[in-house]
């Protein structure tokens, strides 16, 4: 199966190769593919559908970097798309009044107990906490015992067992424990249940109602399938949701339903369980997951390898250059295209490794297209002589570029003093040789602080 | 994409999945009521397949026999449902067989092998059940002896169905248990042994080889045992299933399938592929927690239900 998706994408790619930047037809066409990957790995198909839209719009009309196919692009805005989807680690939320009670629900048979026994083992090890476990469990035979054995193998407290109590009776009493004998966290492992089962999602709302838990993390079964939006979404309506534990990741399911969830709560993904061992819970790695997912991690890496030699060729043309020590006006009339090739700079950017360590500078600087085309401007004013020798540039000059490029003197003193600043640091980037320069690429070339780019 | 952008798309998908019902035969009936059978609309009961886990594959082959037969014709939407539905049940007409117990086994062996939670012990408790109310006498083997109160769990499965549980401590040897079982049900000509088995993964190799060892060791008492081996898959799990039954099947010679939580909004739909690829008997459903919440497969009533038809 997977063979066959990957030649089919490689058939797209080379047909694509062959023309230019990313048309709508090259993303289409790419993304026809990519659905049929994100559905055999279980994403739900509202989601992949609104998921692929949202892609396309991104990824219509960016430039693609030499080397690399628009298709292999589109694979590789996907993935990111994917990372940024899947949200960011987050941590469990104990942010109250201890014993902080924490809510663990989901279906039968997705891995609730154990994941409760592995998050108190968590805790008590990292973070130093003192953890009560509490079963709430009382339909599936011998279920309340399990989470007491694993307690006792995770060396937490267990609220001790009293047949034919009800689970929000259990709930108060582990509560109740949990404020009488100083502990951190109380954590309610309830039964599995469906969520359709009206009469047992009334049950856990009244639970929830009786300890108002911090976290209601729901668990879900990384192997799930179209369901998960359902399951997913009544839960998060009825109980309300904090965060979500994937179980059982170290199986071999593709683990789509982690988007589907995502997409249909907005809530993290806060943990991974990977083992039937107590210590194998894991923090959620957003690109680990969008990598299993996608399932083309191979066409990722490759075009981020090509991003990466991409910069270094241009790092290192500019370096012999600076070999030399020279940057004048026209190397920075060049730079200032460069920017402006990223494309718009508010949307590719971000996109690409490497480059988007430009982001946040180019954020501060405040700058957009308009103000580059006017630095642009000012340059294209001066003769040739002058740009290759600023020193030129005494009082009756600067006011002939000035009206030239319709800006101000001041304007043109900026740019000068830009300038200046620039060739500078160029003499300290020369100084520390081409390794250095190849280690910290052309956003160390950036004048450092916002505001110099304005005009 | 910047975080209002992807906020404004993660609501967008909120919305719209809590505006239109995901039952796959709304979708069906919004989408057939005024249209003809073409290109367009195939294409979106391929996806209405998929949403119901048939897979990319299986939903495009579904979607074309219909095609074959009605394409360009203006077809009401029970029409469309019905049509698929019986597409869809001569696929798993020829799967759908009872698990029978062979009265000249004394007993009978059936070893029940799954993925964790698949739901093995509450099925191994149900068809204790549907056996002892047939007449048999039924012994159950505690063959999960990893997880916690796992022996627990079944020993009130035996108490409920009036069976007996043979057991070990946890941690004990699986294989060497099944073999202790076996040996007494035997002694007791007993009608059929259930003998139960720790949840694993099916990429496991090592997991794996201990369920080859517990066959190897029961083949040692008697060539034939076990007669049978039932993997008991969950209907929520989507296309992985392909890969449990591939690799169970590689490993432990399965002979059939159960499918548990079918009284989830979970359908089920991958068994389709499955009845298409490998062929194995469906012997029955779980559709609840309860000791009579088992039923047999019939193809033809999963797959109308499939198609969210009676
Ligand atoms: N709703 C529902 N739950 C089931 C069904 N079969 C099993 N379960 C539940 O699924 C969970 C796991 O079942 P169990 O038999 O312990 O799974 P095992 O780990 O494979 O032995 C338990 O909570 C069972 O009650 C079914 O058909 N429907
Ligand atoms: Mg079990």
């Amino acid at each position: 199966m997977f063979e066959s998706l990957s030649s089919r994408l490689g058939d797209v790619f080379e047909r694509l190769k062959r023309r230019g930047a990313l048309s709508e037809t090259d993303v289409s066409e790419a993304l026809r593919e990519v659905r049929v990957a994100l559905l055999e790995a279980d994403v739900a198909l509202p989601v992949v559908k609104d998921f692929i839209a949202s892609v396309k719009e991104r990824a219509v009309g960016q430039d693609v970097v030499r080397s690399i196919t628009p298709g292999q692009m589109v694979v590789k805005i996907v993935h990111d798309c994917l990372v940024e989807t899947l949200g960011t680690a987050e941590d469990i939320n104990l942010a109250a009044a201890a014993p902080v009670p924490v809510l663990m629900v989901g279906l039968q048979g997705s891995g609730k107990t154990t994941t409760s026994a592995k998050i108190a083992l968590r805790l008590k090890t990292l973070d130093k906490k003192k953890v009560l476990l509490a079963s709430l469990d009382i339909y599936r035979p011998a279920a309340q015992q399990q989470l007491e054995i694993l307690a006792r193998q995770a060396d937490v407290g267990s609220l001790p067992i009293l047949m034919g109590e009800k689970p929000v009776a259990i709930a108060r009493r582990a509560m109740e424990m949990g404020r009488r004998e100083g502990y951190d966290v109380v954590i309610l492992d309830t039964a599995g249940r469906l969520h359709i089962d009206e009469a047992l999602m009334a049950e856990v709302a009244e639970v929830r109602d009786a300890v108002t838990p911090t976290e209601t993390l729901l668990v879900v079964d990384a192997m799930t399938g179209q369901d998960a939006v359902n399951l997913a979404r009544e839960f998060n309506e009825k109980i309300g949701v904090t965060g979500m534990v994937l179980t059982r990741v170290d199986g071999d399911a593709r683990g789509g339903a982690a988007l589907s969830m995502r997409a249909v709560t907005g809530r993290p993904i806060k943990f991974l369980g990977a083992g039937e061992k107590l210590d194998a819970l894991e923090v959620f790695h957003p690109d680990r997951v969008a990598g299993r997912i996608l399932g083309m991690g191979d066409v990722v890496s490759l075009v981020e390898k090509a991003i990466g030699s991409f910069e270094e060729e241009e790092a290192e043309k500019l370096a012999a250059k600076m070999a030399k020590g020279k940057f004048d006006l026209d190397d920075m009339a060049a730079q200032f295209r460069q920017i402006k090739k990223m494309g718009d700079l508010k949307g590719i950017i971000g996109m690409l490794p490497g480059i988007g360590k430009l982001k946040k500078q180019i954020d501060e600087a405040n700058i957009d297209n308009r103000m580059i085309n006017r630095q642009e401007a000012i340059i294209l004013s001066m003769t040739k002589g002058e740009r290759k020798n600023p020193d030129l540039i005494k009082a009756s000059r600067k006011r002939r570029i000035a009206a030239g490029a319709g800006v101000s003197i001041q304007d043109v003193n900026k740019l000068l003093k830009q300038h200046q600043q620039m060739a500078d640091m160029m003499k300290k980037v020369s100084k520390m040789g081409k390794k250095g320069l190849m280690r910290h690429g052309l956003p160390g070339l950036l004048p450092p602080g916002g505001g110099r780019f304005g005009g | 994409m910047s975080e209002q952008t992807k906020s404004g798309w993660l609501s967008r998908i909120r919305e719209g999945l809590s505006r239109s019902s995901s039952r796959l035969s709304q979708g069906i009936t919004d989408l057939f009521t005024k249209r003809k059978l073409d290109e367009a609309a195939l294409e979106e009961l391929e996806e209405m397949l998929i949403a119901a886990d048939l897979g990319v594959t299986t939903a495009a082959r579904v979607a074309a026999l219909l095609a074959k037969s009605r394409f360009d014709q203006e077809i009401s939407p029970e029409e469309i449902k019905s049509a698929l539905a019986e597409e869809i049940a001569t696929v798993l007409e020829p799967v759908a067989l009872p698990l029978r117990p062979d009265p000249a086994n004394k007993p009978h062996v059936v070893l029940v092998v799954g993925v964790n939670g698949s739901g093995k012990t509450t099925t191994i408790g149900k068809l204790a059940k549907s056996f002892r109310d047939q007449g048999l006498s039924v012994t159950l083997a505690a063959g999960d002896t990893f997880r916690a109160a796992a022996v627990e769990q079944l020993k009130v499965w035996g108490e409920r169905t009036g069976s007996p549980v043979i057991s070990r401590d946890q941690g004990a040897d699986a294989a060497g248990l099944a073999f202790d079982a076996l040996k007494e049900a035997q002694a007791r000509r007993d009608d059929v042994l259930l003998i139960d088995t720790a949840g694993r993964l099916q990429n496991k190799t090592d997991l794996m080889a201990e369920l080859e060892k517990i066959i190897r060791v029961l083949k040692r008492q008697d060539p034939m045992v076990p007669h049978d081996v039932l993997l008991v898959l969950d209907a929520t799990v989507g296309q992985n299933a392909h890969s449990q039954v591939e690799i169970f099947r590689n490993i432990t010679k399965v002979s059939g399938l159960v499918v548990t939580k079918l009284d989830g909004t979970a359908k089920g739909g991958v068994l389709v592929a499955l009845a298409e690829k490998f062929k194995l008997p469906v012997h029955a459903i779980g559709v609840g927690e309860g000791i009579d919440d088992l039923r047999p497969f019939e193809a033809k009533a999963f797959a109308r239900s499939l198609m969210g038809l009676d």
